[in-house]
């Protein structure tokens, strides 16, 4: 099954979906996403992933991805095939899908070796002019996955803050959960153009506060910087990994108890306090 | 003069590369705090682009971490899709963009993907290109910021995830690049600018030399016949770079 997540880039990462994942032994999964921190790298690590499409893994606050790394450089905890995008062609990638076209001619990454390596991209000249341009077959995940501020029961999903390519990928994806932060029990006012996915498309909405964490939620919460560094400190070994995992995500059951379990700390990265508005307009 | 940090002399230098009323491609840490220093001197006008989507005219009032954190997004000009930014990269709209790399070869080629021959079985599997390899193909200048070591400017790089000159001479036409290309190099010791798509030594920063900088450069030096010492920055310079990294989080971390 591939799975398109974390595609807002640094914010609104669903880090309670992966560890789910990782709770119920997802295995041999296709992980597509520009940047989606080290959320890939937990995912690789807990050995759920065969092949990663993406543009960038590791810890963006501490640098290199200790699970990425043990993957790749020994094969553990399994051998995981890699496809090298860069952001902007993985968009493309995921635009392509999202618009039934077959692929995007594009003039970034000529004469990157991303382009030789990456086995689904073709060198072609363009028909108009013969200038050189590369061709970005489409991706169309099975699922994506999308957290937002706000949905409603239907599934319409309001994220405020950077998209990155969520948009792009959600309407490549055959199918979308929506994590948000709130649920109203009653639409208020509904604003169709916010929405950043039709409620057709999407299978499954969770009310899960906290989802993001330790990434930032725009006007929610904070980037928690420090449990970034924490993890890429506890993680140099495959034994740390297992023992962070232990702890961190199949010791709790769900995001509420892990919530829990981040205390104080938690409520340390309230951004509402700062953005209460005065009036609300809807 | 002598406290000045190597990362504060390269963000004077790095600043000095950006224009008034340039469009530029921001990268975190050490670009940042250019483009910060850049827009309160020379160059009041530029606008800054970040690669999720964001679009500003001031930069955000706080320290980042993220180009995603909140203060980032508050107050921006513009918060929209990757692809619209990324678009202005291609539309051929940005005239510089920042770039930092693991390795760098003598024709500007950058290496983030992976140390080693074989890019699968790697010896040291690095994060990836991220924006870096998009902004090295599509943005008119490229100025890259790295740490100066003989491990990481070396002869040739183990694989090319974002293309400077290639093999030197026109290789970006040939490939099908159409401009761009690193206009300069600045590392923790010195600058270097690019002639024929070959790094040229510029100058070297105060404490150092042509010589330190050869000792520590893994392809045979070129040298500029008026290679000289790097400018300091102002006292007003570093005023301004102080004032925005109070603690030295980035430049002095001692790398």
């Amino acid at each position: 099954m591939s799975i398109a997540i974390g595609c807002a880039l640094e914010p609104a990462i669903p880090f309670a979906f992966a560890h789910e994942l990782i709770r119920q032994r997802k295995r041999d999964l296709t992980l597509i996403g520009p940047i989606s921190d080290i959320l890939f790298d937990q995912l690789i690590g807990a050995g759920c992933v065969a092949r990663v499409e993406a543009a960038w893994v590791g810890n963006v606050s501490a640098g290199l991805g200790h699970c990425y790394r043990r993957a790749l450089e020994q094969g553990e905890p399994r051998r995981i095939e890699v496809r090298d995008h860069s952001n902007f062609s993985i968009g493309q990638a995921l635009l392509a899908g999202a618009i039934g076209a077959q692929y995007i001619a594009t003039k970034t990454l000529l004469g990157s070796d991303i382009a030789r390596t990456n086995p689904t991209f073709k060198e072609s000249t363009s028909p108009f002019d013969g200038s050189k341009e590369l061709l970005v077959p489409a991706i169309t995940p099975d699922l994506a996955v999308l957290a937002c501020q706000v949905a409603d029961r239907d599934g319409s999903a309001e994220l405020q803050g950077p998209w990155g390519v969520s948009y792009e990928a959600a309407l490549a994806a055959k199918s979308a959960i929506v994590l948000a932060e709130i649920v109203p029990a009653e639409i208020v006012v509904r604003t169709p153009n916010r929405a950043i996915v039709p409620a057709t498309k999407v299978v499954a909405v969770v009310h899960e506060p906290g989802a993001c964490h330790p990434s930032s939620l725009s006007r929610m919460y904070q980037r928690d910087h420090e449990f970034f560094h924490e993890y890429h400190r506890a993680t140099r070994t495959a034994l740390g990994f297992d023992r962070w995992i232990a702890e961190w995500v199949t010791g709790v059951p769900d995001r509420a108890a892990y919530l829990r379990k981040l205390g104080p700390r938690w409520d340390a990265l309230d951004a509402r306090v700062k953005f209460a508005p005065t009036t609300e307009p809807n | 003069m002598t406290d000045v940090s190597a990362g504060e002399l390269m963000v004077a230098q790095a600043a000095r590369e950006i224009r008034d009323g340039e469009t530029v491609f921001v990268g975190m840490r050490l670009p940042l705090i250019a483009f910060v220093l850049a827009k309160k001197t020379h160059a009041p006008s530029a606008i800054g682009l970040f690669e999720l989507g964001i679009i500003r005219d001031e930069p955000a009032g706080e320290l980042l971490y993220t180009m995603g954190d909140n203060p980032n997004v508050e107050n921006a000009l513009w918060c929209g899709p990757m692809l619209a930014v990324m678009g202005m990269l291609q539309r051929g709209e940005v005239q510089a963009g920042f770039i930092g790399g693991a390795e760098i070869d003598r024709h500007g080629n950058l290496n983030t993907t992976a140390i080693g021959a074989d890019r699968m079985h790697p010896t040291v599997a690095l994060p990836g290109s991220g924006g870096g390899a998009d902004i090295a193909s599509l943005a008119h200048r490229l100025i890259v910021i790295m740490p100066h070591d003989k491990r990481r400017l070396r002869e040739k790089v183990d694989f090319i995830t974002s293309p400077g000159y290639g093999t030197g001479g026109d290789w970006r036409r040939r490939v099908g690049l159409v401009h761009g290309g690193p206009s300069v190099l600045i590392t923790t010791l010195g600058v270097f600018r690019f002639e024929d798509g070959d790094a040229v030594l510029a100058s070297y920063h105060p404490g150092s030399s042509v010589d330190d900088v050869r000792a520590n450069t893994g392809w045979q030096l070129r040298v500029a016949s008026d290679v000289r010492e790097t400018e300091l920055p102002s006292a007003e310079v570093l005023r301004i770079i102080r004032g925005y990294d109070p603690q030295g989080f980035w430049t002095r971390r001692g790398e």
